[in-house]
């Protein structure tokens, strides 16, 4: 397998990862929205305090992840750009 | 000015720019106590910063085609993801989210959840890779990767319809904040609004928003958080009101149990005469509503919000301004976060103006006292003046109850600052804030669009020989005449704001999604596919709006449909996007494979390093 394609299949599956983490935050904890308002967080109710802030800070955290993760992925394969830009 | 060092100083810049902003509120709280009236203080905020973003558009001018297109490639991380945050959000999220969560509760924030979350897919799907292609618009990605006039101008077609759906309603924004703040009529409001916006990116382009639109994210920013902050202090909401409102929460789910969440039925609110636009509690706060059905309609917007937000073009065309790879990867984090200041701050705002209004033992609270002493507060009669609140007394007791009080979804952020008796100088800065968001959201479409007919539709298919100086009159001519349609369709008032909002969302995804992932992600993906997945895709999503949403569908179809699935017109994308996935893959997998040369393209697509596909100057 060349280097280009080790590239892309661990850029795929960092990909894959990153959706999973995505549609757990936006999509599979509000499946359960009644049952997590019985929890509580920071005095919210936990379904009430994720669609109003926690959902969205889990996003800001997870570009900021995703996107260090991938450098790394691209200076691992020699594929990183240039500091000075 | 802008050459040269003038990126490193970038932070000098707009420190000074936010240091003399904070000055100038200051002195205009000295001229308030100096006895200048409420409306001059409005006049002047709105005016000194406008004349500020013009002066950014004029000093941003310039005569290149990749400076006009692409803002010459050299926006640093932070300052991009601080334009697309002001790009981002627009009139309607400043004006009408905090209404839409004071109203909706828990449901409407699949709002904040969709408006946000579709950024995991821009920046995983989409920016990095748009960003290497070199391309100057969306509809040249597309229409290079696939090869072809064709397919080019079917997603300059659904381009424009997603955009101008979007861009009416933001000039009726920039319209509605002009006339309050200025005292003129409404559609003089639109025309000085439209004024304002040509003025940001006619002479500059892209490079001219860029640089406007930070300088508006501040200013927005600042006169979004100051009162939030001011209003939890002073209601006793907490210091830090987004981690201290716990109680406040749940003191609003008793007094909703005190009063009763009840609902109006529409004869009774017909023979009440309330007036169009304004709505009243009838659902919890925080509670979640019970039954699979509700979770459905929960997660289908979320979903049409997110994909919508991954297709936007006025979204991604952003990302082309970064000078790597790696930055518009990062820049898409920065965007969400500037981001997340505010939209993390409208649901706090929305509970404590709630509060404010529904809790007996405050002294702003209405509800549960009687309506003449109602009547007779200060800005219950301004703003009942311009048919911005009602009270209607159905059960005739003299009492306003919960169901009785009527207001429109932009008042809570407007008024407010009033109702908890900030003064009026907060007001002020509120008009600035809501004219600097839907100013930064219409400079980002028109440009959108007309970047699209200029360089696709004139350049690439009519006339591939026009010089430089021809490209940028043509684009010139183009903006002013897209905002002008804009202005004189806004001047009619067809739709509320956020209904127009969603659609362009769905619209968006029903014609651009797939064939933008698709092309990075798929190397097997044909033009014969995107051409017939582009062309299903809107014509299945634009015909089931027409069938489901009742004002199209009574004329059209001559009778109200029953949603299929609960897929109503604000989710009309969950029709149009899943169809054009399968006639794309369909069609693709029926055709012969693309070129070994477009194969080759997308490799170099999904490889940071290397020559961009597209050169600098095409």
């Amino acid at each position: 397998m060349s280097n280009k394609d080790a590239y892309w299949n661990k850029t795929k599956n960092h990909m894959i990862v990153t959706l999973v983490l995505w549609a757990f935050f936006s999509l599979v904890i509000f499946m359960f929205g009644s049952e997590l308002n019985t929890m509580s967080f920071l005095g919210y109710p936990l379904a009430y305090y994720m669609t109003a802030q926690g959902s969205l800070l889990a996003f800001v955290i997870i570009l900021f992840w995703t996107a260090n993760k991938q450098e790394k992925i691209d200076e691992e394969h020699g594929f990183s750009e240039r500091e000075d830009d | 000015m802008f050459k040269g060092d003038f990126i490193k100083n970038l932070p000098k810049i707009y420190g000074t720019y936010t240091g003399g902003f904070l000055v100038f509120i200051i002195l205009m709280a000295i001229a308030e106590q100096a006895g200048v009236s409420a409306k001059n203080i409005g006049v002047m905020f709105v005016a000194f910063t406008v004349l500020i973003y013009a002066l950014i558009g004029y000093l941003s001018r310039t005569i290149q085609v990749d400076a006009y297109y692409v803002a010459g490639r050299q926006v640093p991380t932070v300052f991009n993801g601080m334009a697309t945050a002001a790009d981002w959000m627009s009139g309607a999220s400043f004006v009408a989210l905090a209404g839409g969560v004071y109203f909706g509760g828990y449901t409407y924030m699949a709002f904040l959840v969709g408006w946000t979350g579709g950024y995991v897919l821009v920046a995983t799907l989409m920016a990095p890779y748009l960003r290497k292609f070199g391309c100057y618009t969306v509809p040249d990605f597309i229409g290079t990767r696939y090869g072809g006039n064709l397919v080019r101008a079917c997603s300059v077609f659904v381009l424009f319809i997603a955009s101008f759906t979007y861009v009416t309603a933001q000039i009726n924004a920039t319209g509605t904040i002009a006339s309050r703040a200025l005292g003129i009529p409404f559609e003089a409001g639109v025309w000085v609004g439209l004024i304002s916006i040509l003025i940001c990116s006619m002479l500059g382009g892209m490079r001219a928003v860029t640089w406007t639109q930070v300088a508006q994210y501040i200013v927005l920013i600042v006169a979004y958080l100051i009162p939030v902050f001011w209003i939890s202090n002073k209601v006793g909401g907490g210091v830090f009101p987004h981690l201290m409102l716990g109680d406040e929460v749940a003191r609003l789910g008793e007094l909703e149990q005190q009063f009763g969440l009840v609902k109006n039925s529409a004869a009774d609110m017909k023979a009440a005469g309330v007036p169009g636009g304004l709505k009243y509690i009838s659902g919890s706060h925080s509670g979640v509503p019970e039954g699979g059905m509700a979770v459905w309609k929960y997660l289908s917007l979320a979903i049409c919000m997110m994909v919508g937000t991954a297709s936007l073009p006025h979204i991604l065309m952003r990302y082309f301004t970064t000078p790597t790879v790696r930055a518009a990867r990062k820049s898409v984090a920065w965007s969400l976060f500037f981001i997340f200041l505010l939209y993390s701050s409208a649901p706090m705002l929305a509970t404590l103006s709630k509060l404010a209004l529904m809790d007996p033992n405050l002294p702003t609270g209405i509800i549960g006292k009687s309506i003449s002493e109602v009547q007779s507060i200060e800005w219950v009669q301004r703003w009942s003046e311009v048919k911005q609140v009602f009270i209607a007394d159905f059960n005739g007791d003299g009492i306003l109850q919960l169901n009785e009080w009527f207001m429109r979804g932009d008042v809570v952020v407007l008024a407010t600052p009033e109702v908890a008796g900030l003064p009026f100088v907060i007001s002020g800065l509120v008009f600035a804030g809501g004219m600097a968001a839907a100013m930064s959201t219409a400079d980002g479409l028109v440009l959108a669009i007309s970047n699209a007919l200029s360089h696709d539709i004139y350049y690439k298919i009519i006339d591939p020989k026009a010089d430089t100086a021809k490209r940028l009159l043509v684009a010139r001519v183009l903006l002013v005449l897209i905002g002008a349609a804009g202005a004189y369709i806004a001047s009619f008032r067809l739709t509320s704001i956020l209904g127009s909002v969603a659609w362009a969302f769905d619209f968006a995804m029903s014609g651009l999604f797939f064939p933008l992932v698709l092309g990075v992600w798929w190397k097997r993906a044909t033009r014969a596919g995107a051409i017939a997945g582009i062309v299903t895709g809107i014509l299945s999503g634009l015909f089931y709006l027409l069938w489901v949403y009742p004002k199209f569908s009574v004329p059209i179809f001559g009778g109200v449909n029953e949603p299929f699935l609960g897929i109503d017109h604000l989710r009309f994308g969950l029709i149009g996007a899943p169809i054009c996935l399968v006639v794309m893959v369909v069609v693709s997998l029926m055709t012969k494979e693309p070129s070994p040369a477009t194969q080759k393209m997308v490799d170099d697509t999904r490889i940071p390093t290397g020559k961009a596909i597209l050169g600098k100057q095409h």
